[in-house]
């Protein structure tokens, strides 16, 4: 019965700096769905890279066996061509051609050039039938839902004659009811001899479809978990998720809690495209002054879109709820609004959100409260290189002078530089959005120190992250988020990561 | 030594700002050559900045509009449409050149508030929303126009064009006083001005050009100031024209640099979701920003009209694009974020330099048209050349759009795109949720 398909052998991945995957291992039989576990940033997508050929052969170590055959893929059509098809998070559609163009797209059926229109509709409409779509194959992708395009996405892989299937995070989009369907059809696509292999960390969806569970911890598989041997509980997975030893330390603090100064009240935000999709259900949170306060969630679970959506609604639509400050309600609808009341939003992508990479320190740091350094619109620019040396020297921001370009800074600093432009705001409310991503140890401990000093000052610190053990290390409060729901609120002396993956895999009706 | 190393290190870190400078004295002493010494003659110089006043004036705004990332394909036609107004308030209605300047400036407000609200409030792109305008005011030129052009204006409108400060000596001096005067004043005021701010540079332990870079450049500079100074002096005196230009270079100057209005501009320019989310109220700035160019096209149109003494028909084809070709030759970069007043003067008086030169040479407007194409091409691919060739240094256009094609290193270990808010697809939607209010 256990015939393996797929042996993944002392694959070790490694990019600048980092060890993305080091020596993993993944068995996967014929005709199972092998399901595949970790925590955001564990290596599970670079795992999926390495197998489909998105990273080339020759670009890291280990051995792949397809059917007993070696694989040496330098792109995803090599792996294609023997049938592993990957389906990503980020839907590769294009929105304005028809399902039928989409799913042969790439792999026209033509005739000595010129596609044959007939057949291709014929054919996609066949397609659709098996994944149990009922589109008409002419109607362009953006007029159906994100649900039917991920079936789109499966017919596109069936057209390919797919042996391997892998879907990274397929639900992460999709609502309930399109996310049972598209279980659904991978059980049904098992019946039909398909192998597939789901990343998710969805527990109740592992439960539901898999009949092996690999766990992938810091770039490392852990252990493989099967069906048959009863081994697939939530509780043994969550064990083999979190179970890592504290790799860095976290400042010492004595915090000295006082009032409220901010309580967010029945937060309602629907996502910003698909009005069907609620992404914060009635979260309700505080927190007070001194006091470090995390968010902590899986992917999806709308951490960052809370935050967003309360920092002058710069996420979602049809945004409800109240937020109060010092126990008076406030309007936070416009970033200027939330920022006057004292709010400040560091964003998780600093790159993207956070910095204006093709200027210098001083300027990104006067950015948001540059009316501070003016007198009737005419900035002060010794001002402003004065408080810039300040947050320089207090931060420890490794540059040459502050007319360094930022751009040019290491992610640690380019961090130090978004937490100075914030702190200079002079906020009493900061939260502070995966503030360590992407930066190295030490560097972490630095931003640590400033995240205590900022609390002791008597600030209001919000940290969401996706590090269970920075949470547990730095925070005094935790609240746990899920699917849009707060499903916890656990003070420091209570918190272990297990009690934590336990709420935050939690489902609510 | 180090001395030297330290500033051919320098040299090269600002390849872009020296190599215009170079360029440009470079293609002077070309012409001067070519034409036997005309280029430099008095009379030339001064026609030279009758000229291209019109372009220069409309390059400030323009390198404005240029440096928040958009772009104004319509000022040709504002310039055009604003003749036309000018000549039936002051020549049909009779109106008082004083009471017609103003309200012809005022017109070009209200016309840059229109394309602005386009644009930044309902969110169409600048190039559509000023192709847009371009044929709209075109358009309005010639109903305005009847397509028959306006002629004569009075003195007093003609002086802003042709006009030169009075001759203070009564005309018994070879050299225009009020001129040297001006000239050597601003001379000193320029020199002043870079050594304060060297001093101010060295105070906050900010990096500072190397010694010799700095005197030569200012030393440059207050030549070439006085050598234009004593050239003018030496025909007609200073164009009321130069006059206005320079007040307009200094302020606007100024306010991009030490203004929050134009560091507003800049920031939103370098990355507008960043600016979004640091509370800039970027809508507000881009209205302002259109509706400044509107008034800076008028100007333009006023002077343009004044010099031809004729509101035309066509007045002010084609001013969009050498006003454009000026702001990126002048070092502006085509994403946003980069470029300055000054950098775009000089690219203004390169284009302008190859024009007069060129006519003078007597070469028609078709190899003008292939030469200028090739020059702003150049300018450009130079630049890009330049900043790939120094990619992870100020590479500013080659850096932002490998931001955007590809993840940094460590974002494809860290997986950064699970926990945005919106996955699908990540450009697009992401905008959209920032922008949502």
């Amino acid at each position: 019965m256990n015939v393996p398909i797929l042996q993944m052998r002392g694959i070790t991945k490694t990019f600048p700096g980092v060890k993305a995957l080091q020596d993993v291992t993944l068995d996967v039989n014929r005709g199972e769905v092998h399901a595949i576990c970790g925590e955001n940033g564990a290596g599970k997508s670079t795992l999926m890279k390495v197998l489909s050929g998105v990273y080339a052969h020759n670009t890291f170590e280990g051995t792949i066996l397809f059917e007993n055959e070696p694989c040496d893929f330098s792109s995803i059509s090599d792996s294609e061509k023997r049938g592993i098809v990957i389906i990503h998070q980020e839907l590769a559609l294009s929105p304005y051609l028809s399902i039928a163009e989409n799913i042969y797209l790439g792999n026209e059926l033509a005739r000595n050039g010129w596609v044959d229109w007939r057949r291709t509709n014929l054919e996609a409409a066949k397609l659709l039938a098996r994944v149990g779509l009922s589109e008409n194959p002419v109607t362009p992708i953006q007029h159906i839902s994100v649900g039917k395009q991920q079936l789109v996405e499966i017919a596109k892989a069936l057209s390919k004659e797919v042996k391997l299937l892998i879907l990274d995070e397929p639900t992460a989009a999709l609502n309930d009811e399109d996310s049972d369907h598209l279980l659904d059809l991978i059980l049904h696509l098992k019946g039909q001899g398909v192998t597939s292999i789901i990343i998710s960390h969805k527990l109740n969806e592992i439960r539901k479809v898999a009949d092996a569970v690999t766990i992938i911890r810091d770039g490392k598989s852990i252990e493989t978990l099967r069906l048959d041997q009863g081994q697939i509980t939530q509780e043994r997975i969550i064990r083999g998720m979190v179970g890592r030893d504290l790799e860095s330390l976290y400042p010492d603090r004595k915090p000295s809690i006082g009032e409220e100064v901010l309580r967010i009240e029945d937060w309602t935000v629907q996502h910003p495209q698909d009005a069907s999709r609620t992404v914060v259900h009635n979260a309700s949170l505080n927190v007070r002054k001194g006091e470090v306060v995390g968010l902590a969630g899986l992917m999806g679970a709308g951490r960052t879109e809370l935050a967003m959506s309360v920092f002058g609604r710069t996420y979602g639509r049809a945004v409800s709820g109240k937020v109060y400050k010092y126990g008076r309600e406030i309007n936070t609808a416009t970033v200027s609004d939330a920022i006057q009341h004292g709010i400040a939003y560091a964003t998780e992508d600093r790159k993207h959100y956070g910095l204006n990479l093709i200027e210098d320190i001083k300027r990104n740091i006067s950015m948001a409260a540059l009316h501070k350094l003016a007198k009737r619109g005419w900035v002060d620019k010794n001002e402003e290189t004065t408080v810039a040396n300040r947050y320089r020297k207090s931060m420890n921001i490794k540059a040459p002078s502050v007319a360094a370009i930022t751009g040019k800074l290491s992610g640690g600093n380019q961090q130090k530089v978004v937490l100075s432009k914030w702190m200079f705001s002079d906020p009493d409310v900061l939260i502070l959005d995966e503030p360590t991503r992407g930066i190295d140890v030490g560097a972490k401990f630095e931003i640590y120190t400033v995240i205590a000093e900022l609390a002791a000052e008597g600030k209001a610190v919000i940290v969401i992250s996706s590090e269970l053990p920075e949470l547990l290390g730095i925070c005094d409060r935790i609240y746990t988020l899920s699917a849009g729901h707060v499903t916890g609120e656990v003070p420091i002396a209570e918190a272990t990561q297990e009690s934590l993956m336990h709420f935050m895999t939690q489902e609510k009706e | 030594m180090s001395a030297l190393r330290e500033s051919l290190g320098f040299l090269t870190s600002r390849l872009r700002q020296v190599g215009i400078f170079v360029a440009l004295i470079l293609i002077v002493l070309l012409f001067q050559v070519l034409t036997d010494g005309i280029l430099l003659q008095p009379q030339n110089v001064t026609n030279l900045v009758v000229q291209n006043s019109y372009i220069l004036i409309l390059a400030i705004g323009m390198v404005m509009v240029i440096i928040a990332g958009h772009i104004d394909l319509s000022v040709g036609s504002i310039a055009g449409f604003i003749g036309a107004v000018s000549g039936v308030m002051i020549v049909h209605w009779g109106w008082a050149w004083w009471i017609a300047i103003p309200a012809c400036l005022l017109v070009g407000a209200l016309v840059g508030a229109w394309q602005g609200y386009w644009i930044a409030y309902v969110g169409i792109p600048a190039f559509i929303v000023t192709l847009a305008g371009m044929l709209i005011f075109r358009g309005l030129t010639l109903i305005t126009l009847k397509n028959q052009q306006i002629t004569p204006f009075p003195a007093e409108l003609r002086a802003l064009g042709g006009g030169f400060l009075p001759d203070i000596s009564g005309g018994t001096s070879v050299l225009e006083w009020l001129t040297v005067i001006l000239g050597v004043g601003g001379t000193a005021a320029i020199l002043f001005q870079a050594i304060k701010e060297r001093r101010v540079r060295r105070k906050f332990n900010l990096e500072n050009e190397p010694m010799a870079w700095f005197a030569i450049k200012t030393g440059f500079i207050a030549l070439l100031m006085l050598t234009i100074t004593f050239l003018l002096a030496s025909y007609r005196g200073t164009p009321i024209v130069l006059i206005v230009l320079a007040v307009l270079v200094i302020v606007y100057s100024a306010l991009m640099n030490n203004s929050i209005f134009g560091r507003h501009t800049y920031a939103i320019g370098g990355n507008l979701h960043a600016a979004e989310l640091s509370g800039i109220k970027t809508k507000a700035v881009t209205f302002r920003l259109f509706v400044n160019m509107g008034v800076l096209a008028a100007l333009a149109g006023l002077v343009f009209t004044a010099r031809l003494n004729s509101a035309q028909p066509a007045g002010g084809t084609g001013f969009e694009l050498d006003s454009i070709a000026a702001a990126f030759i002048g070092g502006a970069a085509v994403q946003g974020g980069i470029g300055t007043v000054a950098g775009a003067m000089v690219g203004g008086l390169i284009m302008g330099v190859l024009n007069n030169g060129m006519s003078i040479l007597g070469l028609g407007t078709d190899y003008q048209q292939l030469i200028k194409g090739l020059v702003l091409l150049l300018a450009v691919g130079f630049d890009i050349f330049n900043k790939n060739r120094s990619s992870g240094g100020g590479s500013a256009i080659g850096k932002r759009f490998k931001l955007r094609t590809t993840p940094p290193a460590g974002a494809e270990t860290k997986e950064p795109a699970q926990d945005r808010p919106v996955a699908v697809p990540a450009g697009t939607e992401q905008a959209s949720a920032v922008r949502n209010p």
